[in-house]
């Protein structure tokens, strides 16, 4: 067993190293595919392996660790000094992480054989993806802070190589001012945003060491288990913990970079934007649940951060008319649900509700990509309508990802999101406003998600056929699809309530994970079971009000769309340019930090100041010698005048003194 | 035998020197080769030391001791430790690496050229081993004649201005230095049964006793003189100039050695003589260091010449080097000393880039490039891998070494607050914000004037240029993933050199009571 698990990371490095290095050279496009989705799906294989051994083996012994070698140390000998290595942790938590980011990974793999057929950087493409599932695996593996901030940067890194991944293209920024946007732009965008969250991570992780001499899980939460809620030092560093997860999980504030992310190829949208890279804040929150436990302000501010960024991007998603804009917006409203999952001491649904989330997010996300792969790159929905007879497969998938992501069962969204409302409301750190929240959310998400889907596939088509003429995607492409959407059907079943006579498998797995956690938290609550029915019948409700308003709207009654948008024009104008957000940060900070560093720190104490006063020092000296210069005219009378004055001036002094 | 081998490696390049010396003008080839040759024979001299190293043992190693001038009790002695034989190989790797790299980039006067590269390894690596302060003092100067000429002969337009700026910025500082080593060598004198000496050992317990005030005077003497060679801020100007002036390989061997003088000599002289002072100036020493970590990285961001931007960056990295070191601490000390390591490989690497791009399109505005990656895919891919070790990302070099310092700055009594590690700590958002903006600019976007840059028609890297690159490479992940290798060879000399200080600290070691920054 303990050499399975390095194995789930080796594949993936063998992918990368045997593309980076040959890729270029082997000519053969579906071997390259079929190397860089087979490393993948080995790893997905081993993961499946260890989990199922899991499955028979008690308790205790589903959470071990396995030593590669030391990574970081002072080697000074001393005990109270850094040391940490390379070591992999198997727990619950982190195998099922393994076997979304190694399954999902894999359908995606195979899914970009089909996408990224014909594509110059073909082999570039699979190197990168393979890089990314390596450092996502050493993000979720860790058994240690650093290690996971290895691959907690390593996942911003692939994200950059691979939203830049058409570097000399152009896409559309969305707002005010379209098309003005390069690739390029977008992936620094990504990892500079990322990074100012990754230096809050950097910071939690010095104040850890400071305060526990380790920076191994372990060693910490041991530690800090025996510490009482409202420790100050935990505060600050569960605050410092979740400004790096806003980073990466794009949230209020930090969430701007992830709607421009979408320059990058449609499989990477699903995979990284969607799937696994963005939901690694919920995860490492999961996996600090004694530290977060331990931190009640920190839990409300990440409550209250996760609903409003739920509801706020929701609005965004309303008026967008790209499609993968509308699905990024979707995207950071979701991950708004598992924070508030998170700060409400709901760990277990939030870990539900991401795994549904990469199941219907990557559907809805490759489903998307299929449509931009018929109508040959055209991503606006204006310009669609009427695709469900060109692409059958595509949109009877797409539609099993918008009714799950809707939240109607029994479809897997609606047991994730109903158990995090439920939890919002009824908990102890919830409350009704949170709920209110969510469930507002929650109608925009079924509007937004059926205002998508009836301008892609209903109606009647937009486009020119003469010149368009879809055509549903190849094998390759559909599988996937296929694969997905039985997930997004089933992938529920794993955690139905007990309310609705489920065994809630997943919570139940999940338990130990964060049974110290919820100790601290005092948990056992679990409200009437009478108020969560009404709840429950409540949001499938207005989730089902959502859809027919969307499609009533979209279908029928075009006009009611139209004279919205006129009588409200400056609220739809503010949503449509994303509160202006960009532009504020933009205007705000960076354009001021680029003239004050060019015309005050480099033009002026540099260069005038500083080289000023070197220079002028210089300047000194030679104006000085250029006077005394001149005394030396090379003419012996003046030489002997200066004799004589000089012979004077002394005799008058030793005269007359 | 191994008592010669510092010897041996310091002045083998004078060997070929002296071959050079023999040779005619017209074969240049013939000129490279031996240059090559001589500088790859002495990077083989020096691993033996690896053979030969104990790192688990304190003190110097390699000792090779000899009175040079019998009245004043000056000696010729060299040795190392962790810290210098790391150093003394980063030398000896970069020297054959900056030849190779700019194979065919100078013509004029080649011969001198290879001659004044090689007499400024003897004297980078003099540096390194010496254990006499007078020896030292020599090899310091005779440091600066080599390159002087390398700026002002082979350099770019400016070049004069910025030879004689770099001349005088760096011997103003060490004349500075030669009244503080006199000092010494007379306060040395004074101390009972002692006499005038300049070797460092001796110096080293002469001086336990120093007065503060003294102690202060003279650390601030070193100080001066360090400063200016790191550069810390405001002390940095020279540095730009010099850089961008500097021919490619000069620019390589400055950046990635002659970078680490004044870091080295803090370690090497300020902290064992004056431990007092250097802890009553932590604070001071360590905000200048984060004013130059914020203020190079946000000069870096708007430059518009490529090399000016990475010569700026210099300021920024080597800010985290002295605050490792004014942090006290292991980690810190660790940080810093392999980050000189780090430092060395990654901005060295960076200029070759420069400097092979430069020699394709003779121009280095980022505003003459776009869509080079298109035009030039290998290059591309070694830029960005160098790229990213230069902002620290986890998994290459340079993250172990900020991580170390910023982690040792924090718990760092000495500096008795983390206000230094957090403001520092924004420094890796702000290196992430030049390099990439940077790389984004002169790599992305269309391909210009189809494929022509500044008239010139780019090819993508020869065998010759990936050879010199791959080392930089293969150590900038090697550093990256097992640190160990490395760390290893220094923990020794970290732990005790910080232990020292410590005790002056906490009072074990008691000094003359007074304290002049403290004082109300």
């Amino acid at each position: 067993m303990n050499i399975l698990v390095p194995l789930i990371v080796v594949f993936p490095v063998l992918g990368v190293l045997v593309l980076g290095f040959l890729g270029s050279r082997i000519k053969n496009e579906k071997l390259i595919g079929i190397f860089g989705s087979g490393m993948v799906g080995l790893s997905f294989v081993a993961s499946v392996w260890i989990f199922v051994s899991m499955l028979s083996w008690d308790e205790a012994s589903r959470r071990f660790t396995v030593e590669l070698f030391p990574w970081i140390s002072t080697f000074t000998s001393t005990s109270s000094s850094l040391s940490v290595s390379i070591a992999y942790q198997i727990d619950q938590l982190s195998i099922l992480m393994t076997l979304i980011v190694t399954g999902v990974g894999f359908l995606i793999h195979v899914y970009s054989i089909g996408y990224m057929h014909g594509d110059p950087g073909f082999w570039r493409f699979f190197t990168y993806m393979n890089l990314f599932i390596v450092a996502m695996l050493n993000l979720v593996l860790a058994d240690n802070f650093l290690l996971m901030f290895l691959g907690w940067e390593g996942v911003g890194l692939c994200s950059y190589l691979l939203i830049g991944f058409w570097y000399d293209r152009k896409f559309e920024t969305g707002g005010y001012k379209p098309g003005t946007g390069w690739a390029g732009d977008a992936a620094k965008k990504a990892f500079i945003v990322n990074r100012i969250g990754d230096v809050g991570f950097l910071l939690a992780m010095f104040l850890m060491f400071n305060r526990f001499g380790s920076l191994n899980f372990d060693t910490v939460f041991g530690a800090a288990s025996v510490l009482s809620p409202g420790n100050e030092t935990i505060l600050w560093i569960t605050m410092l913990l979740f400004l790096g997860a806003t980073g990466k999980s794009a949230q209020i504030p930090l969430y701007v970079w992830l709607p421009d992310a979408m320059a990058g190829p449609t499989p990477v949208s699903a995979l990284i934007h969607a799937a696994t890279m963005v939901t690694a804040g919920v995860y490492m929150v999961a996996r600090c649940s004694v530290l977060f436990a331990l931190a009640p302000a920190t839990m409300t501010t990440i409550a209250v951060i996760g609903a409003a960024t739920a509801v706020f991007a929701a609005t965004m998603g309303l008026v967008q008319n790209d499609i993968k804009k509308i699905l990024a917006y979707s995207t950071v409203s979701q991950l708004g649900y598992m924070f508030l999952a998170m700060g409400v001491a709901a760990f277990g649904a939030g870990v539900f509700h991401l795994m549904t989330h990469a199941f219907f997010k990557a559907l809805l996300f490759l489903g998307s990509g299929a449509v931009i792969h018929a109508m040959h790159d055209e991503q606006d929905v204006q310009k669609m309508g009427g695709l469900k007879s060109f692409l059958p497969v595509t949109y009877k998938t797409f539609l099993i990802g918008a009714i799950a992501i809707a939240g109607i069962p029994p479809l897997a969204g609606f047991f994730s999101k109903d158990e995090i409302l439920w939890k919002a409301f009824s908990s102890e750190y919830g409350s009704p406003f949170l709920w209110i929240f969510g469930v507002f959310g929650a109608f925009l998400t079924a509007f937004y998600v059926f205002r998508l889907v009836s301008l892609t596939f209903d109606g009647k088509p937009r486009f020119d056929s003469h010149k368009v003429h879809p055509h549903e995607a190849p094998r390759t492409m559909t599988v996937p699809l296929i694969i997905l959407a039985a997930l997004s059907t089933v992938g529920g079943f794993v955690g139905v309530p007990e309310s609705l006579f489920g065994g809630n498998a997943l919570e139940h797995w999940l338990e130990p994970v964060f049974r110290t956690a919820n100790a601290k938290l005092g948990l056992d609550h679990h409200g009437p079971v009478l108020v969560e029915y009404i709840l429950m019948a409540f949001s499938v409700g207005v989730a089902a009000a959502g859809i027919v308003f969307a499609r009533f709207v979209y279908l029928k009654r075009q006009d009611i769309a139209d004279s919205l948008q006129a009588r409200f024009s400056s609220l739809h104008k503010l949503l449509f340019n994303k509160y202006y957000v960009d532009e504020m940060y933009d205007g705000a900070i960076v354009r001021p930090t680029v003239r004050l560093s060019e015309h005050l720190l480099w033009k002026g104490i540099d260069i005038s100041i500083i080289d000023g006063l070197v220079n002028g020092a210089a300047k000194v000296v030679a104006w000085s010698a250029q006077g005394i210069r001149k005394w030396q005219t090379g003419v012996a009378q003046v030489y002997a005048t200066a004799f004589l004055a000089g012979i004077l001036l002394v005799l008058s002094w030793l005269i007359f003194k | 035998m191994t008592e010669y081998l510092l010897t041996g490696i310091t002045f083998l390049p004078v060997a070929g020197i002296a071959a050079l010396l023999l040779m005619g003008n017209e074969n240049a080839r013939m000129i490279k080769v031996a240059g090559m040759v001589s500088a790859c024979a002495t990077f083989f001299l020096s691993l033996f030391l690896l053979a030969d190293f104990d790192s688990a043992a304190g003190g110097y190693q390699f000792v090779q001791s000899a009175l040079w001038i019998e009245g004043l009790n000056i000696g010729y002695v060299v040795g190392i430790d962790g810290m210098s034989l790391l150093l003394v190989l980063l030398t000896t790797f970069l020297t054959p690496i900056a030849l190779l790299g700019t194979w065919n980039s100078v013509s004029h006067r080649l011969k001198e050229y290879t001659m004044m590269v090689l007499l400024l390894e003897v004297g980078m690596t003099g540096v390194f081993v010496s254990l006499d302060l007078f020896l030292f003092y020599v090899f310091w100067e005779a440091m600066l004649i080599p390159m002087y000429f390398i700026i002002g002969i082979w350099g770019g337009q400016d070049r004069v201005y910025a030879a004689v700026k770099f001349f005088l910025f760096t011997l103003f500082g060490s004349l500075l230095m030669l009244v503080a080593i006199l000092a010494l060598g007379l306060y040395a004198a004074g101390v009972p049964e002692g006499s005038f000496t300049t070797d460092l050992r001796t110096l080293i317990d002469a001086a336990s006793g120093m007065p503060a005030a003294l102690q202060l005077w003279l650390f601030l003497a070193f100080a001066l003189s360090f400063a200016i060679k790191v550069p810390l801020f405001p002390l940095h100007t020279w540095l730009p100039d010099a850089h961008v002036q500097a021919p490619t390989a000069g620019s390589v061997i400055l950046a990635g050695v002659l970078l680490k003088m004044g870091t080295y000599g803090f370690i090497r002289f300020c902290l064992p003589l004056f431990p007092q002072a250097a802890l009553d100036t932590a604070p001071y020493l360590s905000a200048l260091a984060v004013v130059g970590i914020i203020y190079g990285a946000l000069v870096a961001m708007v430059q518009t010449d490529i090399k000016k931007l990475v010569a700026y960056s210099s300021v920024s990295h080597l800010g985290f080097v002295v605050l490792g070191i004014f942090s006290m601490t292991e980690e810190g000390m660790q940080g810093a000393i392999i980050q000189m390591i780090n430092h060395g490989l990654s901005t060295g690497a960076l200029f070759l880039l420069v400097g092979m791009i430069y020699d394709r399109a003779h121009t280095r505005l980022i505003a003459d490039f776009g869509g080079v990656a298109r035009v030039m895919p290998v290059f591309a891919s070694f830029f960005m891998i160098i790229t990213l070790s230069s902002i620290g990302l986890p998994g290459l070099n340079g993250f172990v070494g900020e991580f170390l310092i910023l982690l040792g700055s924090f718990k760092s009594a000495a500096l008795g607050s983390v206000v230094f590690t957090v403001i520092a700590s924004t420094g890796v958002v702000f290196a992430a914000v030049y390099m990439l903006w940077m790389f984004q600019r002169v790599m992305f976007g269309p391909v210009r004037d189809g494929g022509l840059y500044h008239g010139h028609q780019l090819k993508d890297l020869s065998v010759r240029e990936i050879a010199a690159l791959v080392p930089i490479v293969i150590l900038v992940v090697w550093i990256g993933l097992y640190p160990s290798t490395f760390l290893s060879m220094s923990g020794t000399f970290a732990r005790d050199a910080v232990k020292k200080i410590e005790e002056v600290r906490t009072g074990t070691i008691r000094t003359a009571n007074m304290n002049l920054l403290r004082r109300p």
